[in-house]
């Protein structure tokens, strides 16, 4: 086995609106570069293959699963995590909903869900139950049973739409 | 306790007061901490289930570049086990692995990457023993023995008691049921992965921040572990991403980090991958049991007969406690006169099992919930009137000396029956589909603490001061459940402020009282009842300081929405900051101190420990299920739960704990499996998890949950803070038996083993069409050497609670050479 490290590469990303020059390994997934090279540690891992949907962060609007992501696929790509949510100090009607309603119990697979919740409902600002049981079908919540999860994001949406008007 | 009838914090829907972190990300989980000149652990763990160590060459390892150190088992010389009576486990294995998993090397680095590829350089020279994998192999194995301690060959505890004459109660009965059933182990499965900090502070004391539930525990073990004197140790539960009873052993990795930071003198990191927290397990043990019931004419109980047998994995863990729990609770939701149970739990080649959800009880419910069903339908009786008819009476003994305060199973029998249309549906929905009902009861909180004393186990302390703030302290740990939430609120509502003005700060060991930790459904009692008396002790203090300015007495002074006011003459008033800086003024920096400890349970004889608690909670439960008598595919459209809580304190949280209760009991009894197979013999013929990974352990996504119609009884117990019981863990208990019974009544066969898979469905149909018994499920139970049992007399046929006899035990075989 090389004994050698391999050398960082270095790139700008754009997160929450902001563009950062990072530096890191190659093999580093935009999960590890989130954590561990950004500091952003909003974003969660549990499972490193894709099936737990905790590191769920959004990539142009649309949510991928950030432990399958290279990091450096990721250059001019417009990354969303949980920390982009709130304006200032006010939460997204989505955040607010979740912490009202019961949808965040031991809060670990909260920000994954809440990022795909904000995808779905930025292009269906009035989801079905069954759109939202879809939606999140790949973020694993082991301890809601979802039910307090699909009626956070349904206030949520209704705040959002009230807000819109 | 407070006198209030009305309430202005409990009881309403409330945010949660640690919501808000939880949405935004800030909740600092233990991966989360970051520490300047921090490096990273990493586990070498065992490839084989059974082996002798020959040797372990570390040279190339600790060359590797960016490797900092690398330990072995002679670093670590004491053994521990989060009971004392099982000091059975090493940090790193010295001369033996005992399962496929079990940790032998460190390494600790500058980066996890580099830590990985030193452990590859690890040269582990092995010599294979036999493998025991199963209860029956350990039953049927003298040697060699995976543990040098207990009853004799692998059998680690044998535990049998009788309360009256149960032979005669089931001579004497119309009718005796005998069924076995299996229950296979399953994992808790948080989404966080265990992960742990250590480092060294200024003054060279150790801190370690752990997910852990319980960090008093793990406090006391660790600086057991190290050598260290207590007092310098200091152990921070950082909020856990879930805990389900997996956070609550001290772990071999907590103790390899905080060596790792006391000899390197900087911050160690480890989180375990995934596959890892699979070997970490201390999950749902694997239960075969036996179950002979006698019952008259009209279905009551005249004596039940329980005999459990449990597949422990190679190590203790919480197990002496869990083989105790698949017999003692049996007793508490119906009328049972005479009960015996015997019960043995057996080392294996596996990952160590222990608590989970539940623990040790929702086995044997199963059981005794499905062989309630069978006795209705064949005593023509309707399953839910039968329950309603044996339901125990509050304020009674059981028959094996626990006192059950309030009760109310009855009304949520009776409200799951209405919710759910049971009469119309129970044996008269179309052939494919069918409803089931089953009840269930858990602790609120174990009666004794895991080592003996005489201490509180939980304590809480406020501290108050002129800004107006109000901090609490306390030792409990928030793993999800709410229990900070819980903290705050009864806090506030005795103060008369709002939830949001409490700043919690839990889980430390270094700041605040002990409480025992997030276990056995303890924290909202146990806590609950000591920062009421913390609580009223410094209201106490802050009444009189503001009688003297409203010219009233301390009685006529009232708390609520922020301000002080004369009871009689609510325009006399000031604000809550006005009264602290008057009670500060008068007796000077405030502060108060709450505990709690469990009233004494009338039980006198050896093991009389294990089951009292200060109140019980009960849950009823009905599943509809939906067979595809082509697939065996089973579908779960509905479920309708009512549980008694005594109280809900903040009712959004507690519906939360009942709906998540379902959502993993059902992956229980349709999917969750902890299972292992035999590589072939050219491969090493080694016991290997099948599924140590997410995409092979299913459990339930959103599209598989089924709708859940949640009702909370609150029938207040006078033992248990304002009345609340506990939800987390009791609602759990009544799902899997009222699947399999759902089942039935769908398509009339009998799955009596968990998981109820589609092939076990399929199985039990295929015998069905020939005219074969319809069941799937063990056909025999082992031969278990059980002793002779304690016997003491039920309180009704004239016990006191002690023995009334002294059983002799075969004396355990002590140490046989590894």
């Amino acid at each position: 086995m090389s004994t050698q490290a391999p050398k960082n590469i270095h790139l700008t990303l754009r997160v929450n609106g902001e563009s950062q020059e990072v530096s890191f390994a190659p093999y580093k997934t935009l999960l590890e570069v989130l954590r561990e090279d950004m500091n952003l540690t909003g974003t969660k891992h549990g499972c490193e293959l894709g099936e737990c949907g905790a590191c769920a962060v959004l990539a142009d609007g649309v949510p991928v699963l950030s432990c399958l992501v290279l990091a450096l696929e990721s250059e001019g790509r417009e990354i969303e995590t949980v920390e982009g949510l709130a304006h200032g100090s006010n939460l997204h009607p989505l955040q607010a909903a979740f912490a009202d309603l019961g949808g965040a119990q031991c809060g670990y697979c909260t920000p994954g869900i809440l990022m795909t919740a904000k995808a779905l409902v930025e292009k269906d600002p009035n989801p079905s139950r069954e759109k939202i049981k879809e939606a999140i079908s790949g973020n694993l919540c082991r301890c809601t049973g979802y039910q307090q999860i699909y009626e956070s994001i349904e206030e949520g949406a209704r705040r959002m739409r009230e807000e819109r008007r | 306790m407070s006198a209030k009838k009305r309430f202005d914090v409990l009881g309403k829907p409330r945010r949660r007061v640690d919501g808000r972190a939880k949405v935004t990300g800030l909740t600092r989980f233990a991966d989360d901490i970051v520490l300047p000149r921090m490096v990273h652990c990493k586990l070498l763990r065992s490839p084989l289930p059974h082996a002798a160590i020959v040797s372990i060459d570390t040279a190339k390892a600790q060359a590797h570049p960016g490797v900092r150190l690398v330990l072995t088992g002679r670093d670590f010389p004491v053994t521990f086990g989060i009971l004392p009576v099982t000091q059975d486990e090493y940090p790193l294995a010295p001369e033996r692995v005992r399962y496929v998993g079990d940790p032998v090397a460190a390494v600790i680095a500058k980066d996890e990457q580099t830590a990985f590829e030193a452990l590859d350089l690890i040269e582990v020279k092995y010599k294979q023993l036999k493998t025991i994998s199963d209860p029956e192999e350990a039953l049927a194995t003298e040697e060699p023995r995976i543990q040098s301690y207990g009853e004799r060959g692998n059998i680690h505890r044998l535990q049998a008691y009788e309360f009256g004459d149960v032979g005669e109660a089931l001579a004497k009965a119309d009718h005796v049921f005998d069924d076995v059933f299996f229950y296979q182990g399953n994992t808790h499965l948080p989404i966080e992965q265990h992960a742990s900090v250590a480092a060294v502070d200024g003054e060279g004391k150790l801190t370690l921040w752990s997910s852990t539930q319980v960090p008093h525990y793990v406090h006391r073990a660790l600086a057991n572990a190290l050598q260290l004197p207590p007092a310098h140790v200091r152990v921070i539960a950082c909020p856990n991403g879930g805990g389900f009873g997996g956070k609550c052993d001290l772990h071999n990795h907590e103790i390899v980090v905080s060596k790792a930071a006391l000899l390197l003198g900087r911050p160690v990191k480890i989180c375990l991958t995934r596959e890892e927290v699979f070997y970490m397990h201390r999950g749902r043990h694997p239960v075969t049991m036996r179950m002979r019931t006698g019952v008259t004419r009209d279905g009551k109980i005249t004596g039940m007969h329980t005999q459990t047998l449990l597949d422990g994995g190679a190590y203790g863990s919480y197990g002496t406690a869990s083989t105790f729990y698949t017999g003692v609770l049996q007793t508490v939701t119906y009328e049972i006169p005479r009960y015996k149970f015997d019960a043995a739990r057996v080392f294996t080649n596996k990952p160590p099992c222990g608590p989970k959800r539940g623990h040790g009880t929702p086995q044997p419910r199963f059981g005794q919930e499905v062989q309630l069903d069978k006795i209705a339908e064949k005593l023509r009786l309707d399953p839910a009137e039968l329950r309603l008819s044996i339901v125990v009476k509050p304020n009674t003994l059981t028959a094996n000396w626990l006192k059950i305060g309030s009760i109310g199973l009855a009304e949520c029998i009776r409200k799951v029956v209405a919710s759910s249309d049971w009469k119309n549906k129970h044996r008269k929905l179309p052939e494919g589909r069918g409803v089931g009902i089953a009840c269930g009861a858990y602790l609120c909180g174990a009666g004794l603490p895991i080592y003996w004393n005489k201490m509180p186990q939980s304590g809480v302390q406020l501290l108050l001061d002129r800004s107006g703030q109000v901090t609490v302290f306390c030792g409990a740990t928030e793993i999800g459940q709410g229990s900070d939430d819980v903290l705050a609120a009864i806090v506030a509502e005795v103060l008369g402020i709002d939830a949001f003005d409490v700043r919690v700060v839990t889980g430390d060991t270094g700041i605040t009282p002990v409480d025992l930790g997030s276990y056995s459904s303890r924290v909202t009692v146990m806590m609950g009842n000591a920062a009421i008396q913390a609580a009223e002790r410094v209201r106490d203090l802050i009444a009189r300081a503001a009688a003297d300015h409203m010219e009233t007495l301390p009685e006529n002074v009232g708390f609520a929405h922020g301000r002080v006011f004369r009871a009689d003459d609510p325009g006399k008033l000031m604000s809550f900051r006005e009264a602290i800086v008057l009670a500060e003024e008068k007796f000077g920096t405030l502060g108060s101190v709450g505990s709690y400890s469990p009233p004494r349970s009338p039980g006198r004889y050896k093991g009389a420990g294990v089951g009292p608690s200060p109140a019980y909670s009960y849950t009823a439960c009905v599943v509809e299920a939906e067979v595809d008598k082509a697939t065996g595919w089973i579908g779960v459209p509905r479920v309708w739960i009512a549980h008694d809580i005594g109280r809900a304190i903040n009712p959004v949280l507690a519906r939360g704990q009942v709906e998540g209760s379902v959502y993993m009991a059902l992956g229980e009894a349709l999917m969750e499996e902890q299972v292992f197979r035999r590589l072939p013999p050219k491969l090493s013929n080694a016991l290997v998890h099948k599924i140590p990974s997410l995409l092979e352990y299913k459990s339930l996504t959103s599209l598989d949950m089924p709708e859940v119609f949640t009702e909370l009884v609150e029938d207040p117990d006078p033992n248990c803070p304002f009345g609340a019981k506990e939800a987390g863990q009791g609602p759990l208990l009544p799902v899997m038996p009222a699947v399999a019974n759902a089942i039935y009544d769908a398509v009339g066969v009998r799955i009596d083993e968990l998981p109820i898979t589609p092939d076990k469905v399929l199985a039990a149909l295929e015998k069905k069409a020939k005219g074969e018994n319809p069941r799937v499920g063990p056909e025999y139970f082992p031969d278990v050497p059980y002793p002779e049992p304690i016997q003491v007399l039920p309180p009704w046929e004239g016990g006191d609670g002690n023995a009334i006899n002294a059983p002799r035990r075969p004396v355990p075989k002590e140490k046989v050479a590894s």
